[in-house]
């Protein structure tokens, strides 16, 4: 039978098949050939045969050495993963704790450890055994399909150099009772079939897809708003201030307030105690009785508020205005002296106005001092400018002896 | 066989053990028997009554997770104080049911417990599906999914790196580590069986699939040389990966400062419970298995009431666990401590605790007595016992500690929606049809792997093993 087929000749010889009964008889027989000479060979089973690799004589597999080095990059890695990210890139400040502690990055790092190792493992099996590797000449035998069953085969390859296809299959024949056949290779490729190829290269082409608009994204601007595929509460549907509204018969989408309500803080500001005018004309009369209470209280928050600008005694002398002269600030606007003409004459409404809302690159303080006590700090102001500006006149006559004037 | 070298197999032993294989103890009886359960022309009856089941509770789920998405959260039950509620409890739930396959198939295997190898299969099997259970939760529960990635450390458009000092950053790793290792174990381990179904393979769908997914495997000496070291290596790094995964997940509380999840005996207490539920599930689900695809020969007593020791003793380590709870809240001085323990059992979820203490710590007590434990009915109900009170221990840590927190103010009573029920119910639908799939369209039971444990796998099996190691 082998004669006649190695005669027939028309596909190349891949080996000799030769089939076992049981465990033993090809142990034997892996001794044998192996005891032989011969190294092309494999023992293929059902399942692992513990000890079989002595009696073939194979070494013992590199595999443990791959998955050591890869659980050490493992290692390696997350360790100065985690550092440089936690670290360097974006350091985490978390309770003033360092920023990088072992104890913290030992399970990242652990896990890391057996997810590299594990690949290794299983893949470094895979590639050590060149598989996956769909065809194999020793499918093509009807009888190997029992080697995932129950049955136990050695095949010797043709391109050991001890080969001969007549020598080789008595050395076998002598070994087992079934009969011994040549395996051909007939160069059929365990390649999928072209339409699953072409299917599987245009799956993995269209999964690239939304990594190269992402990449197209990141690498190119745009002036064009964002494509917020999922809405997020900074893109929320509402209507802006200054939009029309169709839902309203007006047409504006910000509502006037509505009839007889007032808008809070908007009580009373249009009278006179409020807004330091009467109509267009500022007031020249306190809306409140001018006490000692209050011109003390307007003192108290003079030096409060005003004090740093325009100084203690109202010239512009504050402390801020002299350290900006020191630094020759060029954009500091020099505080008006309160005793300037022109200031002096001003009506009391329109220095209450100038508190509240401010005026050139004064602040407004209208948000920090209450009504009144801008009333109680514009008395003061006229006081201390009546007390700059004093004439002998001024002083009640019991008291010009002590000053030794008339 | 002959009889004599079963028996000459024996006195290698030190004492005679039961067999792990009955009945008809052939090699290629194995392979018809398990591969018969894949190629019947028709799954068991009630395999469709059950699917039909199991795929509408999935849709359910399917749907109550599109409303989510849609709605928000805040269709779940978990408001101030407790913002943890069914979706952590759930999470860790089912995490700690896929402890039990990797266990089964990594420490058992380290430890040459034999037995393991019939049940295998099935409990990675449960794994694998169990994990995707989990890992739904925590993915859902982020709220915006749709920016979950920012778990991961990608490079995102904030420019900000995850902290990895966070105990639920390492949660991600641990549980994405474990999902992914057990799956190539599995897969591993797959491969030699995917090959006998192509070689079996009677039309050309199975025998191009089948063989697909065997990727050419021949059972080649030097390929299973290079596949058993593997084997090993995955088994030894899956080994410290199982005991590592919960102890993350009890880190999730334990490293907060919340009393009662303020406590360092957490991990070991977590790690023997989710072995003690992953047990109680396979038991669940391979005592009805195993009648309904005929595979009483190779799943034998032996591994069922193997398995009932396992929950016996990790149920015991459990009660242990809230001995030592109490004893530490009392000893330690701390009130706030006390106070939570003392809430626990006597506050408002006082029934979900003592709930919990029956099935875990009582009702597995009953497997002292071998009639029981040996006895399909009984084990059968003590596992659901076994699943219900792992559920209420997650339950109870949760809930209990986060209703009553630091201010008094804002403590408060939890209670789940219709959403958070049935999401929950949905899981198991998830989970029961992908292990029906499972059995209907994959080796149930590791065919290569039994196959080595059979007498005839021995090398001078025939002459006994008086004669010594093999030669050479």
């Amino acid at each position: 039978m082998v004669e006649s087929a190695i005669q027939a000749g028309a596909k190349p010889v891949y080996g000799v098949l030769a089939e076992f009964d049981d465990v033993d008889s090809i142990a034997k027989a892996a001794r044998e050939v192996r005891d032989a000479g011969y190294e092309r060979f494999d023992v293929y089973s059902p399942f692992p045969i513990h000890g079989i690799e002595r009696e073939m004589g194979l070494r013992p597999t590199k595999l443990p050495w791959i998955v050591l080095v890869c659980g050490l990059s493992g290692t390696s890695l997350a360790l100065f993963f985690q550092w440089w990210s936690n670290a360097v890139d974006y350091p985490f400040k978390i309770s003033g704790k360092p920023l990088f502690g072992i104890p913290a990055n030992i399970p990242v790092t652990f896990e890391f450890t057996v997810l590299l190792s594990a690949f290794a493992a299983f893949f470094g099996m895979l590639v050590l055994n060149k598989l996956p590797e769909l065809h194999r000449p020793v499918f093509e035998s009807q009888r190997f399909r029992r080697a995932t069953d129950d049955r136990y085969f050695l095949a010797i390859e043709a391109n050991d150099p001890l080969f001969d296809a007549k020598r080789t299959s008595e050395l076998l024949q002598k070994l087992t009772r079934n009969p011994v056949e040549l395996c051909h290779d007939s160069g059929q490729s365990g390649a999928l079939p072209s339409w699953l190829r072409a299917g599987f290269v245009g799956v993995a082409a269209l999964a690239l897809l939304p990594l190269a608009a992402t990449v197209w994204a990141r690498a190119f601007d745009t002036t064009r708003p964002p494509i917020h595929i999922v809405r997020d509460m900074d893109s929320q549907q509402r209507f802006r201030a200054q939009v029309a509204n169709p839902v309203f018969a007006d047409g504006r989408a910000m509502r006037p307030d509505p009839l007889g309500t007032v808008a809070w803080g908007e009580l009373g500001a249009s009278g006179a105690a409020q807004a330091g005018k009467r109509g267009d004309t500022f007031v020249d009369a306190f809306p409140l009785p001018v006490t000692s209470n209050l011109l003390e209280r307007g003192r108290e928050r003079f030096a409060v508020y005003c004090t740093p600008c325009h100084g203690q005694s109202g010239y512009g002398d504050g402390l801020v205005a002299l350290r900006a002269s020191e630094l020759q600030e060029q954009n500091w606007v020099q505080p008006s002296s309160l005793h300037d003409p022109l200031v002096r004459t001003r009506p009391v409404g329109q220095i209450y106005d100038t508190i509240v809302n401010g005026v050139r690159t004064m602040p407004a303080y209208g948000r920090q001092v209450s009504s009144d006590d801008a009333w109680a700090i514009t008395a003061y102001v006229k006081a201390l400018q009546r007390s700059q500006n004093a004439s002998v006149d001024d002083v009640p006559l019991p008291e010009r002896a002590k000053l030794g004037v008339q | 066989m002959t009889v004599d070298s079963t028996s000459a197999l024996h006195l290698d032993e030190p004492y005679a053990r039961p067999v792990l294989v009955e009945g008809d103890r052939d090699i290629a009886a194995v392979t018809r028997r398990v591969c018969g359960v894949v190629e019947a022309p028709k799954p068991p009856k009630a395999w469709y009554v059950a699917i039909t089941i199991t795929s509408a509770m999935t849709v359910m789920l399917f749907g109550c997770v599109a409303y989510l998405i849609a709605t928000g959260v805040g269709v779940w039950g978990n408001n101030s104080p407790a913002f943890w509620g069914w979706d952590i409890v759930n999470f860790v739930f089912w995490v700690g049911i896929a402890h039990a396959g990797t266990l089964i198939s990594a420490i058992l295997f380290l430890l040459r417990q034999k037995w393991r190898t019939s049940i295998n299969r099935a409990a990675e099997a449960m794994t694998l599906f169990a994990v995707c259970c989990a890992g739904l939760y925590p993915s859902i529960h982020v709220g915006r999914i749709w920016v979950a990635y920012w778990l991961f450390p990608v490079p995102n458009q904030m420019q900000m790196w995850p902290n990895f000092r966070s105990p639920l950053l390492w949660d991600v790793f641990a549980v994405s580590t474990y999902a992914t290792v057990s799956l190539l174990f599995w897969y591993m381990g797959l491969v030699p069986d995917l090959a006998t179904l192509r070689d079996r393979a009677t039309t050309k769908l199975r025998k191009g699939l089948y063989g697909f997914f065997a990727l050419g495997w021949c059972g080649s000496a030097r390929h299973w040389q290079r596949y058993e070291r593997a084997y090993l290596i995955l088994a030894a790094l899956a080994t410290p990966l199982v005991l590592s995964v919960h102890s993350v997940v009890s880190f999730d509380f334990a490293v907060s400062q919340v009393p009662g999840w303020h406590t360092t005996i957490f991990p070991p207490y977590f790690v023997a419970g989710a072995i003690f539920s992953g047990f109680g599930m396979v038991v669940t689900t391979m005592v009805p298995a195993r009648e309904l695809f005929g595979l009483k020969e190779l799943v034998t007593l032996r591994h069922l009431e193997n398995m009932n020791k396992v929950i016996l003793a990790t149920g015991s380590m459990v009660g242990l666990a809230y001995a030592t709870e109490f004893f530490i809240a009392w000893y330690g001085g701390n009130p706030y401590e006390r106070f939570v323990f003392l809430n626990r059992a006597l506050g408002p979820y006082w029934w979900a605790y003592w709930l919990m203490v029956f099935c875990n710590v009582v009702a597995p007590q009953f497997l002292w007595v071998k009639k029981i434990r040996t006895n399909l009915w009984a084990m059968f109900v003590i596992s659901i016992f076994v699943n219900i009170g792992m559920w209420l221990e997650r339950f109870v840590i949760v809930v209990t500690s986060l209703t009553r927190d630091y201010l008094p103010t804002s403590w408060g009573y939890f209670a789940p929606t219709w959403v958070d029920i049935c999401t929950f119910a949905g899981t198991f639908g998830l989970f029961l049809t992908l292990f029906l799939l499972f059995c209907r369209y994959l080796p149930m039971v590791a065919i290569a792997e039994v196959k080595t444990v059979l007498p005839a796998a021995h090398p001078h099996g025939g002459h006994g093993h008086k004669e010594g190691a093999h030669h050479g």
